[in-house]
Protein backbone atom coordinates (compact mmCIF):
# COMPACT_ATOMS: atom_id res chain seq x y z
CA UNK A 1 0.00 0.00 0.00
CA UNK A 2 2.84 2.61 1.00
CA UNK A 3 6.24 1.92 0.20
CA UNK A 4 9.79 3.39 0.79
CA UNK A 5 12.23 2.19 -1.30
CA UNK A 6 15.82 2.88 -0.41
CA UNK A 7 14.83 6.56 0.02
CA UNK A 8 17.48 9.17 0.50
CA UNK A 9 16.57 13.11 1.64
CA UNK A 10 19.33 15.59 2.64
CA UNK A 11 18.81 19.44 3.25
CA UNK A 12 21.85 21.36 2.35
CA UNK A 13 24.78 19.29 4.10
CA UNK A 14 22.03 17.75 6.66
CA UNK A 15 21.30 14.30 5.68
CA UNK A 16 17.86 13.19 7.14
CA UNK A 17 16.69 9.93 5.50
CA UNK A 18 19.44 7.69 4.31
CA UNK A 19 18.43 4.43 2.51
CA UNK A 20 15.17 4.50 4.69
CA UNK A 21 13.14 1.76 3.18
CA UNK A 22 9.72 0.73 4.67
CA UNK A 23 6.35 -1.40 3.06
CA UNK A 24 3.30 -0.75 4.69
CA UNK A 25 0.34 -3.16 4.25
CA UNK A 26 -3.33 -2.18 3.69
CA UNK A 27 -5.64 -1.38 6.83
CA UNK A 28 -2.05 -1.16 8.80
CA UNK A 29 -1.53 1.05 11.35
CA UNK A 30 2.33 1.74 11.18
CA UNK A 31 3.95 3.85 13.64
CA UNK A 32 7.48 6.31 12.88
CA UNK A 33 8.96 7.18 16.55
CA UNK A 34 11.84 9.31 16.68
CA UNK A 35 13.70 11.93 18.20
CA UNK A 36 12.61 15.70 17.43
CA UNK A 37 13.89 16.91 14.01
CA UNK A 38 14.95 13.37 13.59
CA UNK A 39 13.08 12.92 9.96
CA UNK A 40 10.11 11.64 10.80
CA UNK A 41 7.89 14.16 8.97
CA UNK A 42 10.14 14.11 6.13
CA UNK A 43 9.27 10.40 5.59
CA UNK A 44 5.78 11.23 6.01
CA UNK A 45 6.02 14.32 3.71
CA UNK A 46 7.41 11.93 1.10
CA UNK A 47 4.39 9.55 0.89
CA UNK A 48 1.65 13.15 0.44
CA UNK A 49 4.39 14.12 -2.18
CA UNK A 50 5.13 17.46 0.03
CA UNK A 51 8.68 16.34 -0.20
CA UNK A 52 10.44 14.47 -3.05
CA UNK A 53 13.32 12.02 -2.67
CA UNK A 54 16.97 13.12 -3.49
CA UNK A 55 17.01 9.61 -4.86
CA UNK A 56 14.76 6.58 -4.15
CA UNK A 57 10.92 5.52 -4.86
CA UNK A 58 8.12 6.42 -2.91
CA UNK A 59 5.11 4.30 -3.55
CA UNK A 60 1.59 4.37 -2.83
CA UNK A 61 -0.64 1.59 -4.22
CA UNK A 62 1.92 0.53 -6.32
CA UNK A 63 1.99 4.44 -7.93
CA UNK A 64 5.28 6.52 -7.92
CA UNK A 65 4.44 9.51 -5.71
CA UNK A 66 7.89 11.21 -6.74
CA UNK A 67 8.03 12.48 -10.17
CA UNK A 68 3.67 11.94 -10.36
CA UNK A 69 1.92 14.27 -12.80
CA UNK A 70 -0.04 16.78 -11.64
CA UNK A 71 -3.02 14.87 -12.44
CA UNK A 72 -1.93 11.58 -10.77
CA UNK A 73 -0.90 13.27 -8.24
CA UNK A 74 -4.29 14.88 -7.36
CA UNK A 75 -5.99 11.45 -8.02
CA UNK A 76 -3.88 10.12 -5.18
CA UNK A 77 -4.43 12.83 -2.67
CA UNK A 78 -8.18 12.21 -2.82
CA UNK A 79 -7.81 9.04 -1.20
CA UNK A 80 -5.49 10.34 0.84
CA UNK A 81 -5.86 12.86 4.11
CA UNK A 82 -2.98 14.60 5.96
CA UNK A 83 -3.55 15.12 10.21
CA UNK A 84 -0.74 18.06 10.28
CA UNK A 85 0.77 18.69 13.82
CA UNK A 86 -0.87 22.17 13.99
CA UNK A 87 -4.07 21.21 12.43
CA UNK A 88 -3.98 23.56 9.85
CA UNK A 89 -7.25 24.89 10.21
CA UNK A 90 -8.07 27.98 7.77
CA UNK A 91 -8.16 30.84 10.73
CA UNK A 92 -10.98 32.99 8.95
CA UNK A 93 -13.27 30.11 8.61
CA UNK A 94 -15.80 28.62 11.10
CA UNK A 95 -15.76 24.92 12.14
CA UNK A 96 -18.16 24.06 9.50
CA UNK A 97 -16.99 26.23 6.30
CA UNK A 98 -13.13 24.39 7.47
CA UNK A 99 -14.76 20.79 7.44
CA UNK A 100 -16.67 21.42 4.22
CA UNK A 101 -13.94 22.64 2.33
CA UNK A 102 -12.57 20.02 0.75
CA UNK A 103 -16.23 19.17 -0.91
CA UNK A 104 -17.27 22.92 -1.00
CA UNK A 105 -13.99 23.85 -2.84
CA UNK A 106 -14.44 21.09 -5.88
CA UNK A 107 -18.46 21.91 -5.91
CA UNK A 108 -19.09 17.97 -6.24
CA UNK A 109 -21.69 18.58 -4.18
CA UNK A 110 -24.75 19.89 -3.66
CA UNK A 111 -24.78 22.54 -0.49
CA UNK A 112 -27.28 20.77 1.23
CA UNK A 113 -25.47 17.32 1.08
CA UNK A 114 -22.24 18.90 1.95
CA UNK A 115 -24.10 20.46 5.02
CA UNK A 116 -25.04 16.94 5.89
CA UNK A 117 -21.67 15.21 5.90
CA UNK A 118 -20.67 17.96 7.72
CA UNK A 119 -23.06 17.66 10.61
CA UNK A 120 -22.46 13.71 10.38
CA UNK A 121 -18.58 14.11 10.66
CA UNK A 122 -18.55 16.64 13.28
CA UNK A 123 -21.10 14.38 15.46
CA UNK A 124 -18.66 11.45 14.98
CA UNK A 125 -15.92 13.68 16.35
CA UNK A 126 -18.52 15.24 19.17
CA UNK A 127 -17.97 18.71 17.89
CA UNK A 128 -21.54 19.85 17.20
CA UNK A 129 -21.49 22.72 19.73
CA UNK A 130 -17.86 23.85 17.98
CA UNK A 131 -20.03 24.11 14.76
CA UNK A 132 -19.94 27.97 14.09
CA UNK A 133 -16.80 29.15 16.15
CA UNK A 134 -13.44 29.80 14.73
CA UNK A 135 -10.59 27.72 15.41
CA UNK A 136 -8.89 30.82 17.74
CA UNK A 137 -12.43 29.89 20.14
CA UNK A 138 -11.66 26.06 20.50
CA UNK A 139 -8.84 24.29 22.41
CA UNK A 140 -6.12 22.43 20.79
CA UNK A 141 -7.61 19.31 20.66
CA UNK A 142 -10.89 20.36 19.51
CA UNK A 143 -8.37 21.81 16.65
CA UNK A 144 -7.18 18.18 16.42
CA UNK A 145 -10.09 16.73 16.17
CA UNK A 146 -11.94 19.02 13.53
CA UNK A 147 -8.74 18.71 11.50
CA UNK A 148 -9.60 14.47 11.48
CA UNK A 149 -13.25 15.56 10.54
CA UNK A 150 -12.12 17.39 7.63
CA UNK A 151 -10.15 14.39 6.10
CA UNK A 152 -12.82 12.42 7.28
CA UNK A 153 -14.84 14.14 4.58
CA UNK A 154 -13.44 12.99 1.62
CA UNK A 155 -13.25 9.57 2.97
CA UNK A 156 -9.08 8.44 2.24
CA UNK A 157 -7.95 4.81 2.19
CA UNK A 158 -4.76 6.16 3.68
CA UNK A 159 -4.70 8.67 7.05
CA UNK A 160 -1.33 10.29 7.05
CA UNK A 161 -0.86 11.74 11.18
CA UNK A 162 2.00 13.93 11.92
CA UNK A 163 2.51 14.10 15.80
CA UNK A 164 -1.42 13.81 16.34
CA UNK A 165 -0.51 14.42 20.18
CA UNK A 166 1.88 16.69 20.57
CA UNK A 167 0.50 19.85 22.93
CA UNK A 168 -2.11 17.58 24.28
CA UNK A 169 -3.04 16.70 28.24
CA UNK A 170 -2.80 12.94 28.88
CA UNK A 171 -6.48 12.51 28.78
CA UNK A 172 -6.95 14.49 25.25
CA UNK A 173 -4.05 12.50 23.89
CA UNK A 174 -6.05 9.23 24.57
CA UNK A 175 -9.31 10.74 22.88
CA UNK A 176 -7.17 11.38 19.65
CA UNK A 177 -5.44 7.94 20.04
CA UNK A 178 -8.97 5.94 19.98
CA UNK A 179 -10.02 7.88 16.97
CA UNK A 180 -6.86 6.80 15.49
CA UNK A 181 -7.87 3.09 16.70
CA UNK A 182 -11.44 4.13 15.55
CA UNK A 183 -10.51 5.39 12.44
CA UNK A 184 -8.94 1.68 11.17
CA UNK A 185 -11.44 -0.21 13.00
CA UNK A 186 -14.97 1.35 11.60
CA UNK A 187 -13.38 2.38 8.06
CA UNK A 188 -10.49 0.43 7.45
CA UNK A 189 -8.15 3.19 6.88
CA UNK A 190 -3.91 2.68 6.41
CA UNK A 191 -2.25 5.21 8.58
CA UNK A 192 1.22 6.34 9.09
CA UNK A 193 1.62 7.79 12.28
CA UNK A 194 4.46 10.04 13.48
CA UNK A 195 5.36 10.57 16.75
CA UNK A 196 7.62 10.34 19.68
CA UNK A 197 4.63 9.99 22.55
CA UNK A 198 5.29 6.54 23.05
CA UNK A 199 2.21 6.01 25.18
CA UNK A 200 0.29 6.84 22.36
CA UNK A 201 2.36 4.84 20.04
CA UNK A 202 1.96 1.54 21.74
CA UNK A 203 -2.07 2.10 21.75
CA UNK A 204 -2.27 2.88 17.92
CA UNK A 205 0.27 1.01 16.42
CA UNK A 206 -0.10 -2.74 14.87
CA UNK A 207 3.89 -1.86 14.05
CA UNK A 208 6.09 0.09 15.23
CA UNK A 209 9.69 1.65 13.83
CA UNK A 210 12.48 3.84 15.12
CA UNK A 211 14.37 6.06 13.11
CA UNK A 212 17.57 6.78 13.58
CA UNK A 213 20.35 8.04 12.07
CA UNK A 214 18.29 8.15 8.41
CA UNK A 215 16.76 5.03 8.54
CA UNK A 216 14.65 2.83 10.77
CA UNK A 217 17.24 0.68 13.24
CA UNK A 218 13.87 -1.87 14.61
CA UNK A 219 10.79 -2.56 13.16
CA UNK A 220 7.95 -4.41 15.49
CA UNK A 221 4.65 -4.79 16.90
CA UNK A 222 4.62 -2.85 19.81
CA UNK A 223 5.04 -5.81 21.87
CA UNK A 224 8.67 -6.62 20.56
CA UNK A 225 9.74 -2.99 20.57
CA UNK A 226 8.31 -2.14 24.66
CA UNK A 227 10.56 -5.90 25.14
CA UNK A 228 13.70 -4.51 22.58
CA UNK A 229 17.27 -5.39 23.26
CA UNK A 230 18.37 -2.63 20.64
CA UNK A 231 20.54 -0.22 22.85
CA UNK A 232 19.12 3.06 20.59
CA UNK A 233 15.53 1.88 20.92
CA UNK A 234 15.23 1.10 24.62
CA UNK A 235 17.11 4.51 25.71
CA UNK A 236 14.92 5.95 23.65
CA UNK A 237 11.26 4.10 24.83
CA UNK A 238 12.18 4.32 28.61
CA UNK A 239 13.85 8.00 28.40
CA UNK A 240 16.71 7.18 29.78
CA UNK A 241 19.79 9.86 29.81
CA UNK A 242 22.51 7.44 29.30
CA UNK A 243 23.12 5.29 25.44
CA UNK A 244 23.75 5.39 22.01
CA UNK A 245 21.46 8.42 21.34
CA UNK A 246 22.92 12.30 22.30
CA UNK A 247 20.45 15.68 22.92
CA UNK A 248 20.20 17.17 18.82
CA UNK B 1 53.47 40.49 -2.98
CA UNK B 2 51.72 37.34 -4.67
CA UNK B 3 50.01 36.93 -1.18
CA UNK B 4 48.92 40.37 -1.20
CA UNK B 5 47.05 40.37 -5.30
CA UNK B 6 45.59 36.58 -3.71
CA UNK B 7 44.04 38.35 -1.03
CA UNK B 8 42.74 41.24 -3.31
CA UNK B 9 41.65 38.42 -5.50
CA UNK B 10 39.84 36.66 -3.19
CA UNK B 11 37.84 39.36 -2.15
CA UNK B 12 36.60 40.89 -5.27
CA UNK B 13 36.04 37.36 -6.14
CA UNK B 14 34.07 37.32 -2.92
CA UNK B 15 32.09 40.91 -3.87
CA UNK B 16 31.16 39.73 -7.03
CA UNK B 17 29.80 36.34 -6.03
CA UNK B 18 27.36 38.43 -3.67
CA UNK B 19 26.25 40.65 -6.14
CA UNK B 20 25.64 37.54 -8.35
CA UNK B 21 23.75 35.72 -5.75
CA UNK B 22 21.75 38.75 -4.92
CA UNK B 23 20.63 39.18 -8.59
CA UNK B 24 20.23 35.36 -9.44
CA UNK B 25 17.75 35.94 -5.97
CA UNK B 26 15.97 38.69 -7.49
CA UNK B 27 15.60 37.22 -10.67
CA UNK B 28 14.08 33.78 -9.17
CA UNK B 29 11.94 35.97 -7.31
CA UNK B 30 10.77 38.28 -9.80
CA UNK B 31 9.99 35.07 -12.66
CA UNK B 32 8.08 33.32 -9.42
CA UNK B 33 6.04 36.80 -9.15
CA UNK B 34 5.06 36.80 -12.81
CA UNK B 35 4.62 33.29 -13.11
CA UNK B 36 2.19 33.84 -9.64
CA UNK B 37 0.22 36.45 -11.30
CA UNK B 38 0.08 34.63 -14.59
CA UNK B 39 -1.51 31.96 -12.36
CA UNK B 40 -3.88 34.06 -11.07
CA UNK B 41 -5.06 35.80 -14.13
CA UNK B 42 -5.83 31.99 -15.27
CA UNK B 43 -7.98 31.60 -12.13
CA UNK B 44 -9.80 34.46 -12.89
CA UNK B 45 -12.23 32.45 -14.22
CA UNK B 46 -13.22 31.11 -10.89
CA UNK B 47 -14.19 34.58 -9.33
CA UNK B 48 -17.83 34.82 -9.18
CA UNK B 49 -17.82 31.61 -6.72
CA UNK B 50 -14.86 33.17 -4.91
CA UNK B 51 -17.19 36.83 -4.62
CA UNK B 52 -17.52 36.78 -0.83
CA UNK B 53 -13.51 36.39 -0.21
CA UNK B 54 -12.96 39.24 -3.03
CA UNK B 55 -14.97 41.16 -1.35
CA UNK B 56 -14.00 41.33 2.10
CA UNK B 57 -10.41 42.06 0.72
CA UNK B 58 -11.96 44.77 -0.99
CA UNK B 59 -12.96 45.95 2.35
CA UNK B 60 -9.50 45.20 3.84
CA UNK B 61 -8.16 47.54 1.13
CA UNK B 62 -10.73 50.18 1.11
CA UNK B 63 -12.67 50.81 4.00
CA UNK B 64 -10.19 49.48 6.39
CA UNK B 65 -7.52 52.56 5.23
CA UNK B 66 -10.26 55.08 4.98
CA UNK B 67 -9.14 57.16 7.81
CA UNK B 68 -5.49 57.40 6.75
CA UNK B 69 -6.41 57.52 3.25
CA UNK B 70 -8.25 60.79 4.29
CA UNK B 71 -4.85 61.93 6.07
CA UNK B 72 -3.12 61.43 3.66
CA UNK B 73 -4.91 63.17 1.05
CA UNK B 74 -6.19 66.07 2.76
CA UNK B 75 -2.44 66.85 3.95
CA UNK B 76 -0.84 65.95 0.60
CA UNK B 77 -3.11 68.32 -0.98
CA UNK B 78 -2.00 71.27 2.26
CA UNK B 79 1.54 70.51 1.88
CA UNK B 80 1.66 71.13 -2.07
CA UNK B 81 -0.57 73.48 -2.03
CA UNK B 82 1.71 75.46 1.00
CA UNK B 83 4.72 74.33 -1.07
CA UNK B 84 3.86 75.71 -3.97
CA UNK B 85 1.82 78.12 -3.50
CA UNK B 86 4.83 80.26 -2.00
CA UNK B 87 6.90 80.32 -4.41
CA UNK B 88 3.54 81.09 -6.58
CA UNK B 89 3.04 84.04 -5.09
CA UNK B 90 6.31 85.25 -6.02
CA UNK B 91 5.53 85.43 -9.19
CA UNK B 92 2.01 86.72 -8.36
CA UNK B 93 0.75 83.34 -9.59
CA UNK B 94 -1.17 81.78 -6.63
CA UNK B 95 -4.31 81.83 -8.52
CA UNK B 96 -2.89 78.63 -10.75
CA UNK B 97 -2.59 76.49 -7.35
CA UNK B 98 -5.63 74.89 -8.21
CA UNK B 99 -4.43 73.58 -11.67
CA UNK B 100 -0.98 72.46 -10.17
CA UNK B 101 -2.50 70.45 -7.62
CA UNK B 102 -4.81 68.76 -9.88
CA UNK B 103 -2.39 68.45 -12.25
CA UNK B 104 0.40 66.47 -10.16
CA UNK B 105 -2.18 64.46 -7.97
CA UNK B 106 -3.42 63.14 -10.72
CA UNK B 107 -0.21 62.30 -13.25
CA UNK B 108 1.69 61.07 -9.89
CA UNK B 109 1.24 61.67 -6.51
CA UNK B 110 -2.18 60.35 -6.19
CA UNK B 111 -1.21 56.34 -7.46
CA UNK B 112 1.96 56.66 -5.73
CA UNK B 113 0.30 58.05 -2.27
CA UNK B 114 -2.52 55.03 -2.68
CA UNK B 115 0.23 52.75 -3.59
CA UNK B 116 2.96 53.46 -0.25
CA UNK B 117 -0.30 53.44 2.03
CA UNK B 118 -2.04 50.06 0.43
CA UNK B 119 1.90 48.58 0.61
CA UNK B 120 2.36 49.13 4.17
CA UNK B 121 -0.87 48.66 5.42
CA UNK B 122 -2.85 45.84 3.13
CA UNK B 123 0.76 44.37 0.92
CA UNK B 124 2.05 43.62 4.26
CA UNK B 125 -0.65 42.30 6.12
CA UNK B 126 -0.74 40.01 2.84
CA UNK B 127 2.11 38.63 3.31
CA UNK B 128 1.89 38.11 6.97
CA UNK B 129 -1.13 36.45 6.65
CA UNK B 130 -0.07 34.08 4.10
CA UNK B 131 3.49 33.22 5.38
CA UNK B 132 1.63 32.19 8.25
CA UNK B 133 -0.54 30.02 6.84
CA UNK B 134 2.54 28.38 4.94
CA UNK B 135 4.26 27.98 7.95
CA UNK B 136 1.88 26.57 9.80
CA UNK B 137 1.23 23.64 7.17
CA UNK B 138 -2.14 25.43 5.45
CA UNK B 139 -1.27 25.66 2.42
CA UNK B 140 0.34 22.23 2.38
CA UNK B 141 -3.06 21.15 3.80
CA UNK B 142 -5.14 23.29 0.70
CA UNK B 143 -2.59 21.28 -1.60
CA UNK B 144 -3.43 17.98 0.37
CA UNK B 145 -7.27 18.99 -0.32
CA UNK B 146 -6.30 19.65 -4.53
CA UNK B 147 -7.18 22.74 -3.69
CA UNK B 148 -4.85 25.30 -5.42
CA UNK B 149 -3.64 27.84 -3.16
CA UNK B 150 -3.31 30.66 -5.69
CA UNK B 151 -7.22 29.97 -6.87
CA UNK B 152 -7.86 30.28 -2.79
CA UNK B 153 -5.73 32.38 -1.61
CA UNK B 154 -4.15 34.63 -4.93
CA UNK B 155 -6.30 35.22 -7.10
CA UNK B 156 -9.11 36.82 -4.41
CA UNK B 157 -6.33 38.94 -3.41
CA UNK B 158 -4.83 40.32 -6.43
CA UNK B 159 -8.46 41.14 -8.31
CA UNK B 160 -9.10 43.32 -5.10
CA UNK B 161 -6.16 45.08 -4.29
CA UNK B 162 -6.12 45.96 -8.63
CA UNK B 163 -10.11 47.14 -8.28
CA UNK B 164 -9.34 48.88 -4.96
CA UNK B 165 -6.34 50.93 -5.97
CA UNK B 166 -8.03 53.10 -8.52
CA UNK B 167 -10.29 54.32 -6.02
CA UNK B 168 -8.33 54.82 -3.27
CA UNK B 169 -6.02 56.94 -6.07
CA UNK B 170 -9.31 59.02 -6.72
CA UNK B 171 -9.71 59.18 -3.43
CA UNK B 172 -6.86 60.92 -2.58
CA UNK B 173 -6.74 62.97 -5.04
CA UNK B 174 -10.37 64.50 -3.92
CA UNK B 175 -9.34 64.91 -0.83
CA UNK B 176 -5.92 66.18 -1.70
CA UNK B 177 -7.87 69.04 -3.44
CA UNK B 178 -10.04 70.02 -1.07
CA UNK B 179 -6.94 70.03 1.38
CA UNK B 180 -5.16 72.27 -1.25
CA UNK B 181 -8.07 74.43 -1.51
CA UNK B 182 -8.12 74.95 2.41
CA UNK B 183 -4.75 76.17 2.33
CA UNK B 184 -5.00 78.16 -0.95
CA UNK B 185 -8.50 79.90 0.34
CA UNK B 186 -6.56 80.58 3.98
CA UNK B 187 -3.08 81.48 3.46
CA UNK B 188 -2.46 82.26 -0.26
CA UNK B 189 -5.69 83.92 -0.38
CA UNK B 190 -7.10 82.55 -3.31
CA UNK B 191 -11.19 82.41 -3.54
CA UNK B 192 -12.65 78.47 -3.64
CA UNK B 193 -14.35 79.68 -6.55
CA UNK B 194 -10.66 81.19 -8.67
CA UNK B 195 -9.50 77.96 -7.34
CA UNK B 196 -12.24 75.60 -8.72
CA UNK B 197 -11.92 77.27 -11.46
CA UNK B 198 -8.22 76.48 -12.11
CA UNK B 199 -8.67 73.38 -10.83
CA UNK B 200 -11.40 72.34 -13.63
CA UNK B 201 -8.97 73.84 -16.08
CA UNK B 202 -6.29 71.27 -15.12
CA UNK B 203 -8.51 68.31 -15.21
CA UNK B 204 -7.52 66.37 -18.66
CA UNK B 205 -8.03 62.93 -20.02
CA UNK B 206 -4.57 61.38 -20.38
CA UNK B 207 -3.51 62.33 -16.79
CA UNK B 208 -6.71 60.80 -15.16
CA UNK B 209 -6.20 57.72 -17.84
CA UNK B 210 -2.36 57.45 -17.14
CA UNK B 211 -2.84 58.04 -13.64
CA UNK B 212 -5.66 55.12 -13.20
CA UNK B 213 -3.86 52.65 -15.07
CA UNK B 214 -1.06 53.22 -12.74
CA UNK B 215 -3.03 52.56 -9.86
CA UNK B 216 -4.50 49.51 -11.22
CA UNK B 217 -0.81 48.14 -12.49
CA UNK B 218 0.44 49.37 -8.81
CA UNK B 219 -2.15 46.91 -7.53
CA UNK B 220 -1.26 43.84 -9.08
CA UNK B 221 2.21 44.45 -8.39
CA UNK B 222 1.89 44.80 -4.71
CA UNK B 223 -0.59 41.88 -4.48
CA UNK B 224 1.60 39.76 -6.43
CA UNK B 225 5.05 40.52 -4.50
CA UNK B 226 3.38 40.24 -0.99
CA UNK B 227 1.39 36.82 -1.99
CA UNK B 228 4.72 36.04 -3.69
CA UNK B 229 6.64 36.52 -0.37
CA UNK B 230 4.49 34.75 1.96
CA UNK B 231 3.69 31.85 -0.25
CA UNK B 232 7.24 31.37 0.05
CA UNK B 233 8.12 32.11 3.84
CA UNK B 234 10.18 29.64 5.38
CA UNK B 235 11.34 28.93 8.99
CA UNK B 236 8.59 29.63 11.32
CA UNK B 237 7.77 33.20 12.61
CA UNK B 238 11.62 34.70 11.56
CA UNK B 239 10.87 33.59 8.02
CA UNK B 240 7.41 35.59 8.16
CA UNK B 241 8.92 38.73 9.76
CA UNK B 242 11.44 38.38 7.06
CA UNK B 243 9.14 37.73 3.88
CA UNK B 244 6.84 40.73 5.66
CA UNK B 245 9.75 42.73 5.34
CA UNK B 246 11.19 41.96 2.12
CA UNK B 247 7.82 41.89 0.61
CA UNK B 248 7.26 46.21 1.40
CA UNK B 249 10.70 46.82 0.61
CA UNK B 250 10.53 44.76 -2.81
CA UNK B 251 6.44 46.02 -3.33
CA UNK B 252 8.03 50.55 -2.76
CA UNK B 253 11.12 49.57 -5.13
CA UNK B 254 8.72 48.14 -7.78
CA UNK B 255 6.20 50.50 -7.80
CA UNK B 256 9.00 53.46 -8.44
CA UNK B 257 10.72 51.37 -11.18
CA UNK B 258 7.44 50.59 -12.53
CA UNK B 259 6.13 53.64 -12.12
CA UNK B 260 8.59 55.15 -14.09
CA UNK B 261 8.33 53.37 -17.11
CA UNK B 262 4.63 53.83 -17.33
CA UNK B 263 5.32 57.68 -16.95
CA UNK B 264 8.17 57.71 -20.14
CA UNK B 265 5.90 55.14 -21.90
CA UNK B 266 3.25 57.85 -21.85
CA UNK B 267 4.75 61.11 -21.85
CA UNK B 268 8.44 60.36 -22.60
Amino acid sequence: MIEFVDVHKSFGPKRVLGGFNLSIEKGETFVIIGQSGIGKTVALRHVAGLLHPDSGTVLVEGVQVNGASPGTMRKLRERMGVLFQSGALINWMTVAENVALPLSEHRRFPKKEIDRLVDEKLGLLELGDAKQKTPSEISGGMKKRVALARVLMSNPDIILYDEPTTGLDPVMSMVISDLIRQMQRDFGVTSLVVTHDMKSAFHVGDRIGMLYGGELVQVGSPEEIMNTENAVVRQFINGELEGPIRAQ
Amino acid sequence: MNSGINTTGRRLGGIFELIGSRVMEFLDQAGYTILLLARAFYYLKDAPPKAREIVTQMYFAGVKTLVVCSLVGVFTGMILALQTGIELQNFGMQYQIGHLIIASMTREMGPFMAAIILTASVGSAMAAEIGTMKVYDEIDALEMMSISPVKFLVMPRVVALATMMPVVSIYIIVLACLGGAVVANSILNVSFNVYMKHLYKGIHFKPIYVGLLKSFVFGLIISGVSCAYGLRATSGELGVGHATRSSVVASFLMVLIIGYFITAIFYG
